[in-house]
């Protein structure tokens, strides 16, 4: 004999739910905190700006202009000059060993060239490999050379100075043309703090009124096991909410992130991904004994969620088995997902597959989760 | 026939792992009746409890609970239940009226304000009403979870020790509510190992390492056992104890104080002893009925060798 789902109880549970989670000091401060310090700590150690880079400069000229030129580079502080190498094979050697991270070649003739107005070139080499370390330097350069450019050009060789400028800057970047990991990176943060904590949050809930003795007064009345499944999961969606707000707050105006796409295939994206890990969460909390254990096997499950989603490592370029059990993480279709969506433009025909992927990988956990939770004691 | 039983299961088995804790275990609770549910730690009492309200799948086995069937129609039985856990088990980060307004919408139980705000007027914790759950003392706990278990008005109560560390003031008025709602026809299991209270119950079934060993009316029990009692005062109470603890025909030797109940099941021997020691010494012996307390001392005695000469 099987009860209809009762909405009344649904909502006590929901209630219930949000009171503890009020008073839960820690868990809510968690909650919040953890993904604030997730998107900081990884944005900024990825998409840093760093300063003082070793540079070397091979001098083929010298004269008032390139070295107002070397002068400001280093005064900017993006350039820390340790040396001068005198042929180009001794600055492609330290750029491949990683010595300097930039090799500035002023060619022969510069300043002679600069002063016909034959707009010489100079070289900034500059090892790309990690793409963040260089891409501030490099973009940094440009206000540099305005700078040198006002002001040298302003006495004896005033008269060079209108349209078009003296010389040019040509940055050849190394190993890593594109380099756009920072903008790749911020939005795949997303699918690991919500697989973090909604796995984790969830899974904790669930087992500590196993923990504490309450699932037996709860269990002892007529609760159908699917109040209290979404009664307990609901309120976490709604931290997920706050979570994704303040994730595509902090994307856009700390890492200036895009967002180009369809929000409401976005909407539609984000409410699944949170979904699947809640019903993880409740998986995981009907193996694991005690708080402790929800806790560590939670957290055991973010592993391929960073390592095998494509996160961390592009997911066309791991081998065949790792990106089979790749493809069965929830995580590996969202990242899919919400980079079409804010960064290519994506709407919600482009992502269907993703979608789809999702709700396949989300029935299984359902279905093995309802199946094993049980409304007993045993 | 199943009609007058509030409660009735036969052959209940559970097992954990290798041990049988529940075994074969049979119980008819008629309907308004107060049954007691005796037995040392450990024999089995919660997880019996656990089985008839649906809590516990058992292992084998049939019964009935309100004339429903305990292994398939759980969710009905559980609607017309109140259960009290032996541990406290309401949400200690819950206010006291958000606990019973909580039990109270589980069991969608209809003007729910109304009767959480009663309920709380007869705790007396009206005033208390917003304070945590878990910082209320011991005996405050259990007498908030009684009122939570009852709150829905079942026709049925299971009580897992429900008064352990409740003060005798607040035991005497929890058995005065009990006896007011068996007299309207509620049913109560109630768990204890108080004496004072299984004398209170009309029924009682005494468990020992999951068997049961006895069950019947509350003053027929020691009847039943076959209990003579001797009961002697006088000096060096003491050496006296010893010394009849080694004698074979004593059954066994309870103290209270300063007085000895000496029982033994052969009426005969037990009177030999008597006449021995007093012919001996100045005690005074005095053929008394035996107690409650007397029966189930011995029954725990008694189990204990069972259960060793099983074990062999
Ligand atoms: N979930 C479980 N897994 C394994 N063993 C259990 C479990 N629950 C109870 N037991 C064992 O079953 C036996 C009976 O326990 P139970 O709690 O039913 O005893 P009880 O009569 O209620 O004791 P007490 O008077 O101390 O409350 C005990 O030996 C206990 O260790
Ligand atoms: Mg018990």
């Amino acid at each position: 004999m099987s009860w209809p789902f009762s909405f009344a109880r649904f909502l006590a549970v929901l209630t219930k739910e949000f009171i503890q989670m009020r008073r839960d000091k820690v868990t809510f401060v968690m909650m919040i905190g953890v993904p604030i310090m997730q998107l900081l700590i990884f944005g900024y150690a990825i998409n840093s700006d760093p300063r003082n880079l070793p540079t070397l400069v091979e001098m083929a000229d010298e004269g008032p202009v390139s070295r107002a030129i070397l002068a400001s580079m280093d005064t900017s502080t993006y350039f820390d000059f340790e040396g001068v190498v005198t042929s180009p094979e001794e600055g492609e050697r330290a750029l491949r060993d990683g010595t300097a991270s930039f090799v500035v070649v002023i060619p022969d003739g510069f300043e002679r060239d600069v002063v016909r107005g034959l707009r010489p070139q100079i070289l900034l080499a500059a090892d790309a490999s990690d793409p963040a370390a260089a891409g501030g330097a490099v973009a940094a350069l440009s206000g540099i050379v305005d700078t040198v450019l006002s002001q040298t050009m302003s006495g004896a060789l005033a008269y060079t100075a209108p349209a078009p400028p003296p010389f040019g800057v040509v940055v050849h970047k190394f190993y890593n043309p594109e380099g756009k990991t920072s903008v790749n990176i911020v939005p795949g943060l997303l699918a690991v703090i919500l697989s973090l904590t909604m796995v984790m949050i969830t899974a904790v809930a669930i087992v500590r009124e196993r923990e504490k003795g309450t699932m037996e007064t709860l269990i002892a009345t007529p609760v159908r096991p699917f109040e209290v499944m979404t009664g307990k999961i609901m309120p976490y969606v709604l931290v997920g909410y706050v979570q994704t707000g303040v994730f595509l707050v902090v994307s856009r105006i700390l890492f200036g992130v895009p967002f180009v796409g369809s929000p409401f295939a976005f909407f539609v994206g984000f409410n699944l991904y949170i979904v699947v890990n809640l019903a993880l969460g409740f998986l995981i909390s009907t193996v694991a004994k005690s708080q402790m254990q929800a806790m560590q096997v939670s957290f055991f499950t973010l592993l391929p969620t960073i390592l095998l989603s494509g996160f961390m490592f592009p997911f066309a370029a791991m081998p065949n088995w790792a990106q089979t059990i790749g493809s069965v993480i929830p995580a590996t279709h969202f990242l899919r997902l919400i980079r079409k969506v804010m960064l290519k433009g994506a709407d919600l025909i482009d992502i269907a597959g993703d979608l789809t992927a999702i709700t396949l990988i989300m029935l299984v956990i359902v279905g093995v989760a309802l199946k094993r939770y049980r409304q007993t004691l045993d | 026939m199943t009609e007058e039983f509030a409660i009735s299961v036969k052959g209940l088995t559970k097992v954990f792992g290798d041990r049988t804790v529940v075994d074969h275990f049979d119980m008819e609770v008629p309907k308004g009746a107060i049954y007691g549910f005796l037995g040392p730690n450990g024999s089995g009492k919660t997880t019996t409890i656990r089985m008839m309200c649906g809590l516990l799948t058992p292992d084998g086995g049939t019964g009935q609970c309100l004339g429903l069937d305990i292994l398939s129609e759980q969710e009905a039985i559980k609607e017309n239940v109140g259960y009290m856990t032996q541990k406290f088990s309401l949400y200690e980060d819950l206010t006291i009226r958000e606990n019973l307004d909580f039990i109270a919408r589980m069991y969608r139980v209809p003007s729910r304000r109304e009767r959480v705000k009663q309920a709380l007027i007869d705790l007396g914790l009206s005033d208390r009403a917003n304070q945590l759950a878990g910082t209320l003392s011991g005996g405050w706990k259990q007498r908030l979870a009684l009122a939570a278990c009852m709150i829905h008005d079942p026709s049925l109560l299971l009580l897992d020790e429900p008064t352990a560390g409740v003060d005798p003031k607040a035991r005497r008025d929890f058995w005065d509510e009990i006896r007011r709602l068996s007299a309207k026809g509620v049913t109560v299991l109630v768990s204890t190992h108080y004496m004072d209270e299984a004398v209170q119950c009309d029924f009682i079934a005494y468990i020992a390492y999951g068997k049961k060993l006895i069950a019947g009316p509350a003053r027929d029990i020691p009847k039943m056992i076959g209990l003579h009692t001797w009961q002697v005062t006088g000096p060096d109470i003491g050496d006296l104890e010893m010394a009849l603890r080694s004698e074979p025909d004593v059954g066994q030797v309870a103290r209270f104080g300063q007085v000895l109940h000496v029982s033994g099941t052969d009426e005969k021997a037990l009177e030999a002893v008597a006449n021995r020691y007093r012919a001996k010494q100045s005690h005074k012996w005095m053929l008394k009925e035996a107690e409650l307390e007397e029966a189930f001392i011995y029954l725990m005695a008694g189990a204990t060798d069972n259960f060793l000469g099983a074990a062999k």
